[in-house]
């Protein structure tokens, strides 16, 4: 009887070790795994997430893909690096010209506390009106941000307030969801535009298949 | 716009040079280039840029900012690591070498602008006082631009 036990205990230990070294292998190794880890972001099609847009549409990884994407991080009380980020995009993207349209352009809050989704409406209104703001729960916000292998962090101020870290990145999707590169904060306009093309010319090679 | 500051610039300081012209340092700070965006209302912080000459033969070092469009106005740096992200915290004094300019600009050095008084209205300007270690003081009218402004020319 207690050998028996112990025996079912151990069987169950197996079990779960077993189970364990499965998850393991299907997570980094298996099917679970569509690209190995190494910091890139994971493609737009292994994301799972749900927010709404600036106009209250519900939207998620699935809603970029069939159109090259460029998404990026930040909140509506950042008073340097956001707006600029946003200015800056607005450049590329006039730049762009009509090409523009084919794009999904997307700024997700990290901030979902104080950016509703009315913040979001009223914040990228001011800017190009390809860029669209997306919001959501935290827990949300915390999903995709992990899967475009970005951070962000809370951070209180002098003033009683609290401002986020956050990566300023802008991540380059193809029209297949794929990874393609980042723009870095502040790199000039002259790198830019040519790597939105690039992300965008991907989806033609596709087409042209 | 450059000339309508410098011209605000020389009329501010004016006063103030003919009465300090015997102290050294921040007396010879000249303030050039000032901007900032407009605001959503007063709940979100501002941010000023400008750039701040010393065409003395002196060291001077910025203490600190004044203004009465925010009741916590503050230098900041915003930095942005290897991993790409950026963070942003008081910058604390800032020495400025002779003949040195320090630039104030997006994703660098910003005049924080905290707990707003009044909205910042693009077209507006408002009175930004720059304090220095000396006891001296500059104070520069800074033009709001839009809030996709991206630099002074906007
Ligand atoms: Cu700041």
């Amino acid at each position: 009887m207690q050998s028996r036990s112990v025996l079912g205990y151990g069987a169950a230990a197996l079990g779960v070790l077993g189970l364990a070294l499965f998850v393991g292998w299907w997570q980094v190794d298996g099917p679970g795994a569509p690209v190995p880890d190494d910091g890139r972001p994971l493609p737009l099609t292994a994301m799972e997430f749900d927010l709404t847009d600036h106009e209250g549409r519900p939207v998620g990884p699935d809603t970029l893909v069939g159109a090259p994407s460029m998404v990026f991080f930040g909140f509506t009380y950042c008073p340097d690096v956001c707006p600029t980020t946003l200015a800056d995009i607005s450049g590329w993207l006039d730049a762009l010209g009509g090409d523009a349209e084919q794009l999904n352009v997307v700024f997700i809050t990290v901030d979902p506390e104080r950016d509703n989704v009315d913040a979001m409406a009223e914040y990228v209104g001011y800017f190009h009106q390809a860029i669209r703001g997306w919001t959501g729960p935290e827990q949300q916000i915390a999903l995709a941000v992990e899967g475009f292998r970005a951070t962000y962090e809370k951070v209180p101020t002098d003033s009683g307030d609290y401002t986020m870290n956050h990566t300023a990145s802008v991540f380059l999707f193809d029209a297949e969801g794929r990874f393609v590169t980042t723009i870095d904060y502040h790199e000039p306009r002259e790198f830019a535009v040519p790597k939105l093309r690039r992300a965008m010319n991907e989806k033609d090679a596709e087409g042209a298949t | 716009m450059k000339y309508t500051i410098h011209a605000t610039c020389s009329v501010l300081m004016l006063p103030f040079m003919l009465a300090t012209s015997a102290m050294a340092g921040s007396a010879d700070v000249v303030v050039e280039n000032a901007w900032a965006r407009a605001s959503i209302g007063t709940s979100r912080p501002g941010a000023a840029y400008m750039e701040v000459h010393n065409a003395g033969d002196e060291p001077v070092t910025l203490t600190g900012l004044r203004t009465d469009l925010a009741m916590m106005p503050e230098v900041h740096r915003t930095a942005t690591d290897e991993q790409g992200v950026s963070s942003m915290s008081p910058a604390g004094q800032i020495v400025i070498a002779p003949g040195e300019t320090v630039a104030f600009e997006p994703g660098g050095l910003h005049a924080m602008l905290m707990q707003l008084q009044r909205p910042m209205e693009e077209g507006e300007t408002f009175p930004l006082t720059l304090t220095f270690s000396d006891g001296g003081e500059t104070t520069v009218e800074v033009p709001i631009l839009g809030i996709a402004a991206r630099g002074p020319e906007d």
